[in-house]
């Protein structure tokens, strides 16, 4: 088996090893191609050796170099933190009825806004910030706390109708399902839907006039035009919050609203506040 | 079958190759492939291009951090990299071409391997001598005077090497910059890890690899044997010219008088006569040796020459070859012509009828409409408009539809938006219907976003959909 022949037909070595009379033809490759197969094999081993590699029952092997991609992405994090820092401050101190003046910075609050709106805001605004029954749509130009860029942030920033910030927004809309008969609130809902510009029973919303008149306009206003200091709604726009029909209304009127939003500035830095009270602004509502 | 006493060796030993200078036709074309394809490659970065104050005035540029290309006139953005796609498909082809007729013919005259290569020859042939002397030297004892010429042909590889790896770092920065960055030592890191890796490769390639390289490393060889057939020219041994091989004088010789002109000369190593072989890279500098000599002892030339192999039935019977259009012009050959030709034609028609005004629009979706507090409808679309000039330039934006809709910018009472030079802007829009006009509670309605250079009145359009209150 250890002699070698000349294969005829090709004029090339066997290597001498034969299978069922067939032979294996010896087309050399050269030595240092062999040292490079050997270099690498050496390289990966010390590749193990210095990155993380070999697995255990809880995690892998850290490796010699210490390296972790999450180390990385949290110096990639710090490193542009770093970075804009300058506008970070910057934007935690300003003006905000000036920010626009200051196209840099406001480029950077509405960018950083946006981030800021999907991690903490779209879960109830939805993130295209459309909102969703009982959550408003932050796009349209109505605004139940006021939509000037101040008014946002404080909005984000005390929340509404909650109990953790002492400065949150707050209001209270009696539930008229235990002071009206429900013949009264049928009414009642006919008027607004009167007034809203929605078909109506226009007997039934005469009676109802009298009664908005006495139950509602002291926070509505006389025309049901809503009033911002105390976040109530305007009943003449084509807008609803909670749904614009009669079985809608007739729940809003029965049991009253009572929505909730924490208070941001809790958790968000200032300048995380007004960034994202700038996107939200310059989502097309704001005033 | 024979058999002998001594297992063969699984591994082929790197045999020394000592090549003879030469003189001829192919030698001269090869010096000046040389210089010119080196020139091209030294120099390129240092050519200047005005571009405006705020762009780069290197004339090829591969920003990579700015992700811009720019090539003299052109600059290609990243969304336009169907241009470099295009580029390497004709590259491609080329070679395809170029094999098809001429077989190795990239392989032989312009491969950096080979081009680096003849260059590192050169030098080693005006230190250590031609061919006989270096086999000497090979031969001799590690005294005084070779290390000496060693250590000195050695010294100029490497300073040929840095200079190759240092060319490159040029093609991705400021050339000028960099190069005063480099000297002073405070260049970023990867400039000086480039240069010094591809200095490395270059040393060790064009000086010890060599012809390795080509043989155990390099797949093209192994994959133009497909584009190669009995009507393309390769460098070929006319045997029924030369054999059987003697003395010019002995009667019945043919004209190979077994000189080893053609064996001495192979960068490769390798003996022509023993018919085309995987290893020849066709550079066809046995042909300039093997003339030589036929002019020598009064034969006539190309013993050794460019030949098809379909032309030797009729050589050998004694009669004249086809020509050689013959051999060029065929179907395969004017077919890869044509597909280079039309790639090239194509990129050539959609650089020039790339619009100066770089725009699209894209509707917003998340929500398709939303209802404002009268009761309009309206929808959003972002805007991206590119500027690839050197100046800043301001748009007017305005839309045209069947339908009655207002458009609004985000931002500006204004229809303008400005784009600083060479960057894009994104521009949110609102569109809207009023609550009782049809496109305000139909489904879609058609209509076209205009932008205006406010300058010198260029035009460009999208089409969009806008989508109405559906109850």
């Amino acid at each position: 088996m250890s002699q070698h022949e000349i294969d005829e037909p090709t004029g090339v070595d066997t290597t001498g090893h034969e299978w069922d009379g067939i032979r294996e033809l010896n087309n050399p490759l050269p030595r240092w191609w062999l040292w490079c197969f050997y270099l690498t094999i050496i390289w990966g081993v010390g590749y193990t050796i210095a990155f993380p590699a070999w697995p255990l029952i809880n995690g892998a092997t850290a490796g010699l170099l210490g390296f972790a991609t999450r180390a990385e992405v949290a110096a990639d994090i710090d490193r542009y933190a770093q970075q804009n820092a300058g506008l970070t401050s910057a934007l935690a101190k300003v003006e905000l009825a000036s920010l626009a003046d200051n196209p840099d910075l406001h480029r950077f609050a509405v960018a950083n806004g946006a981030a800021v709106f999907r991690s903490h805001c779209s879960q109830c605004h939805g993130s295209g910030a459309a909102g969703a029954v009982g959550y408003p749509n932050l796009l349209d130009d109505d605004w139940l706390w006021g939509g000037a860029l101040a008014e946002i942030a404080y909005t984000v920033k005390h929340g509404i109708r909650n109990e953790t910030d002492d400065d949150a927004h707050y209001s209270q809309m009696p539930a008229f399902g235990d002071l009206l008969e429900e013949e009264e609130i049928a009414a009642t809902v006919q008027y607004v839907l009167q007034i809203s510009g929605a078909d109506h029973d226009t007997t039934l919303a005469q009676d109802g006039a009298a009664l908005f008149e006495e139950q509602c306009t002291a926070c509505h206003g006389e025309q049901g035009q809503g009033d911002r200091s105390q976040g109530a709604p305007n009943l003449t726009d084509a807008i609803w919050l909670y749904g614009g029909d009669t079985t809608a209304l007739t729940a809003t009127i029965t049991n009253a609203r009572f929505g909730v939003m924490p208070a941001w500035g809790q958790r968000l830095s200032p300048s995380d506040v007004n960034a994202v009270a700038a996107y939200v602004h310059g989502l097309g509502g704001g005033e | 079958m024979t058999g002998t006493d001594t297992p063969p060796s699984l591994y082929a030993p790197q045999e020394p190759i000592f090549p003879r200078r030469v003189s001829g036709f192919f030698r001269r074309l090869k010096w000046w492939i040389m210089a010119i394809t080196l020139g091209i490659y030294y120099l390129t970065p240092w050519i200047r291009w005005d571009r405006g104050p705020s762009l780069p005035d290197q004339a090829v540029l591969v920003d990579l951090a700015g992700r811009r290309f720019y090539f003299f006139w052109i600059e290609i953005w990243p969304h336009e990299f169907y241009f470099v796609a295009g580029l390497l498909i004709m590259a491609g082809l080329g070679l395809f071409l170029f094999t098809s007729a001429l077989g190795r013919v990239w392989c032989g005259y312009t491969c950096p391997q080979t081009v680096w290569t003849d260059l590192f020859s050169l030098v080693e042939r005006w230190i250590e001598g031609d061919r006989n002397a270096r086999v000497r030297l090979w031969n001799a004892r590690w005294d005084a005077r070779k290390w000496r010429l060693r250590l000195t042909k050695w010294s100029v590889w490497l300073l040929i090497a840095v200079a190759t790896g240092g060319a490159w770092v040029f093609y991705f920065t400021d050339a000028p910059t960099l190069a005063r960055d480099l000297a002073r030592f405070d260049a970023h890191p990867v400039a000086y890890v480039t240069i010094a890796i591809l200095t490395a490769t270059t040393f060790l390639f064009g000086g010890f690899m060599r012809e390795q390289v080509c043989i155990y490393m390099c797949p093209w060889p192994r994959i133009q044997g497909a584009m190669m057939d009995d009507d393309t020219l390769t460098v070929g041994y006319r045997d029924w010219r030369g054999e059987p091989r003697g003395k010019k004088r002995t009667q019945g010789a043919g004209d190979c008088i077994d000189c080893m002109a053609c064996v001495n000369v192979c960068p490769m190593g390798i003996d022509i006569r023993e018919g085309q072989q995987m290893e020849c890279i066709t550079c066809a500098l046995c042909i300039d040796a093997c003339d030589e000599v036929m002019d020598r002892i009064g034969r006539p030339r190309g013993l050794i020459d460019y030949l098809a192999l379909s032309d030797e039935p009729q050589e050998r019977a004694g009669e004249a070859p086809k020509p050689l259009w013959t051999h060029i012009l065929r179907p395969r050959t004017m077919l890869y012509t044509a597909l280079w030709s039309l790639i090239g034609a194509g990129l050539v028609f959609a650089l020039f009828i790339r619009s100066d005004i770089d725009l699209t629009v894209e509707a917003v979706r998340n929500p398709t409409f939303i209802t404002l507090s009268d009761g309009s409808v309206r929808n959003s679309y972002t805007v991206r408009l590119r500027n690839k000039l050197g100046d800043a330039r301001q748009f007017r934006l305005s839309l045209s539809s069947d339908a009655l809709l207002r458009i609004g910018l985000e931002g500006s009472d204004r229809n303008i938006i400005t784009v600083p030079a060479d960057s894009s802007t994104m521009q949110r829009v609102y569109v809207t219907a009023r609550p009782h006009d049809r496109a305000a509670s139909i489904d879609a309605t058609d209509l076209r976003f205009w932008v205006e250079d406010v300058e010198n009145g260029a035009r460009a359009y999208r089409n969009a959909s806008f989508n109405g209150r559906v109850q």
